[in-house]
């Protein structure tokens, strides 16, 4: 009974414990159609790239995994999310097209501009969203949903501007190689991989995340200690602006084009999710970037599986908004109080059957 | 010597409708070759946000008790797809269909506060969620887009023009134009009227203004604080699915895509209009205000011709910005004042 207590308090408990849920369905659903049991987790070579449904989460996975570092810096630093992240996604596309095509093209197989200049004007146009919405929180005490607010409005708005409202195609292998296959392992794994190695190190050897959390635990008091509160938060909004701008780029690149009505689309969701079902509380402070990561990719796995049981992509956010209000209620406050309660008086109800 | 003091709030309202006034002279007179002068021009403006027009009169209730509620431009696609599939494919009478749009809009409305009121959630949270779920909804009831065209109350409803006695002239053929408004204006317009008395003669309105001033001193003077907030929530939702019955009598057809980003509209038509996003102070006729500026700038992108279409989302977005930042600022020197 105790043993049980310790793991269903431990902090990676929920990422862990909804992701063996999600591929127990798999299993059960493998089985159910006549396949072998483990087809989820089998991994083959086919073509000459690896081929397998859990690759294939892993590589669906990346936008949500990246917005999902910078969105739970953001969420532990204000108490607030960034919802504009999947608009600047899709501003990123928009940029990054819109110099690589030229302005009004529409379908080129020719860089105007060299990549690096398309790929470095999108992102950096990504952590200049950031840094508003950073201004907007930190120095001008605005909640941080209504600030971000702005640009999940403008920011797809501008997109459309810069595409002359059209769908870009820019393609050149060269852009598709960061959406495709690098080798036999597809190229967005690799550039998740790295965004967390990156971030994982940044947190574990400079006092950042340390100082990220006693600002989202506590402003003021934060404030008295000597941190320069407001840059902090600043900055968490640039890093989550910039971590938009790279899954951007990673989800233009996969349709070599820029569709800005649809990159990105309701990915603040996901990403919010992400860092909920980790196991970190939307009101800020203590953060867990692992258990935010194994939540992004848990969800890239619900995603897989609700397609795999026949549910379209416009369908899926019901399920997602039912898991997210589940979790925070459980989060809440009052709802705690009540288990606490419900337990303690179990506990009298024994004291009193052993009496 | 008595001086008349403009206070800060006063004073956005007052800004925001010279702004108003000066847009609407600026468009007649640039525009005034392609008929921006006309009285109908106007009543338009009128007839295209008579549904968010009640959205934002309960977005407004919401934001006055310092929360906020973004589901509103999905349930209003729900709203709109429930009536067309209801009429089309169930054969439904519209009626029937409306008194559910209403009851599903305080059901939608009672989760989101009970949420958002006895679990302490965020607004933000629990209304996002809800966004999802009516979006998410919207699809699961039919992902095509489907017109309305069989219901005969329905489409009469829509076709009713009540025209107006002043304000005619005649066109380049010599016809007479008579300006007329539709069924859903008179509905807004009745709507945001026993809302402003709702808000300014009730007790429930005088709690809201109370616990978006001071939530704290509101428990201290009594006042059941949870109750009113959860209130609220089922008073948006409901507005916000009348707003949905007149949108689809607008656009007469649901699609999934239906109402994208009317929540932003709602919730600048309410900033603009002097509401505070702290809560506490606001006038549901600053929202009609907001809304008339909303329409004004997607008529001058419209009228222009040459503009895209996401102009108009992009300067009511820096509309948007301009107003909090000057909140803000209000804020600021109050306190300091302090």
């Amino acid at each position: 009974m105790s043993s049980l207590k310790k793991i269903t308090q431990k902090r990676l408990f929920l990422p862990i414990f909804s992701m063996i849920l999600v591929m127990l369905i798999n299993v059960i659903y493998d089985m159910a159609c006549g396949n072998a049991p483990l087809t989820f987790f089998t991994v083959t070579i086919k073509n000459g790239v690896l081929y397998g449904r859990l690759i294939d989460i892993f590589n669906r996975g990346t936008e949500a995994a990246i917005l999902a570092i910078g969105m739970t810096l953001v969420v532990s630093s204000s108490a607030g999310t960034d919802i504009s992240v999947g608009s600047v996604m899709s501003l990123y596309g928009g940029m990054c097209c819109m110099l690589l095509a030229g302005y009004g093209n529409t379908n080129v197989s020719n860089y105007a501009v060299p990549l690096i200049i398309g790929i470095g004007a999108g992102l950096l146009t990504a952590c200049v969203c950031g840094l508003f919405n950073g201004f907007l929180v930190a120095y001008m005490n605005i909640q941080p949903m209504v600030a971000t607010l702005i640009l999940w409005s403008a920011g797809r708005a501008i997109g459309l501007l810069l595409c002359n409202s059209q769908i870009v195609y820019v393609r050149v292998p060269s852009f598709q190689k960061i959406g495709g296959y690098v080798g036999f392992i597809p190229t967005p794994i690799l550039i998740a991989a790295a965004c967390i190695l990156v971030a994982s190190l940044v947190l574990k050897f400079t006092a950042l995340g340390t100082y990220i959390q006693s600002v989202g635990i506590n402003k003021k008091a934060s404030r008295i200690a000597g941190f320069n509160s407001a840059k902090i938060i600043l900055l968490c909004y640039v890093i989550c602006g910039l971590c938009a701008g790279l899954a951007g780029m990673v989800a233009t690149s996969r349709i070599y084009s820029a569709d800005t009505n649809n990159i990105g689309l309701n990915m603040e969701l996901d990403a919010i999710l992400a860092v909920a079902l980790g196991g970190n509380s939307l009101g800020g402070g203590k953060f867990n970037l692992a258990g935010s990561l194994i939540g992004a990719y848990t969800i890239q796995a619900i995603d897989t599986t609700l397609l795999a049981l026949g549910v379209s992509t416009a369908q899926s956010p019901v399920f997602k908004a039912i898991v997210v209000i589940l979790i925070v209620v459980i989060q809440s406050e009052p709802a705690k109080d009540f288990f606490k309660k419900l337990g303690k008086k179990k506990e009298m109800a024994k004291g009193a059957a052993q009496a | 010597m008595k001086k008349t003091k403009i206070n800060s709030n006063s004073l956005l309202l007052l800004i925001t409708v010279v702004l108003f006034v000066v847009m609407y002279a600026g468009g007649c007179i640039i525009y005034s070759s392609k008929g921006f002068t006309h009285l109908q021009t106007f009543l338009n403006i009128l007839i295209n946000n008579a549904g968010l027009i009640c959205v934002a009169s309960g977005m407004t209730c919401v934001m006055l008790t310092g929360g906020i509620d973004i589901s509103v431009g999905s349930l209003v696609a729900m709203d709109c797809m429930i009536l067309a599939v209801g009429i089309e494919q169930w054969g439904w009478s519209s009626p029937v269909l409306m008194v559910l749009i209403l009851v599903i809009g305080v059901v939608f409305g009672l989760v989101q506060g009970f949420c958002i009121a006895y679990l302490d959630i965020q607004p933000f949270i629990v209304t996002m969620a809800g966004m999802f779920f009516a979006r998410g909804m919207t699809a699961v009831i039919c992902r095509n887009q489907v017109s309305i065209v069989s219901d005969k109350i329905f489409t009469t409803l829509a076709g009713l023009k009540i025209e107006l006695p002043f304000g005619g002239y005649m066109n380049k053929k010599g016809i007479l134009q008579v300006p007329y408004l539709r069924i859903t204006v008179i509905v807004a317009l009745i709507v945001v009227i026993l809302v402003y008395l709702m808000l300014k003669y009730t007790k429930f309105g005088r709690s809201i203004y109370a616990i978006g001033g001071n939530q704290q001193s509101a428990t201290l003077m009594g006042l059941n604080v949870k109750k009113t907030k959860l209130k609220a929530y089922v008073l948006s939702s409901f507005l916000t699915s009348i707003g949905g019955i007149c949108y689809c009598l607008n656009t007469m057809a649901g699609t999934t895509q239906q109402a994208t980003g009317l929540e932003m509209n709602a919730i600048s038509s309410s900033v603009i209009g002097g509401t505070l996003l702290t809560g506490g102070v606001g006038n549901v006729f600053g929202s009609l205000v907001g809304v008339l500026i909303n329409g004004t700038i997607s008529s001058l992108v419209k009228t222009n011709g040459k503009l895209i279409s996401s102009w108009s989302n992009i300067i009511t977005a820096i509309l948007l910005c301009f107003f909090i930042i000057l909140q803000s600022v209000f804020a600021k020197i109050k306190d300091s004042k302090k």
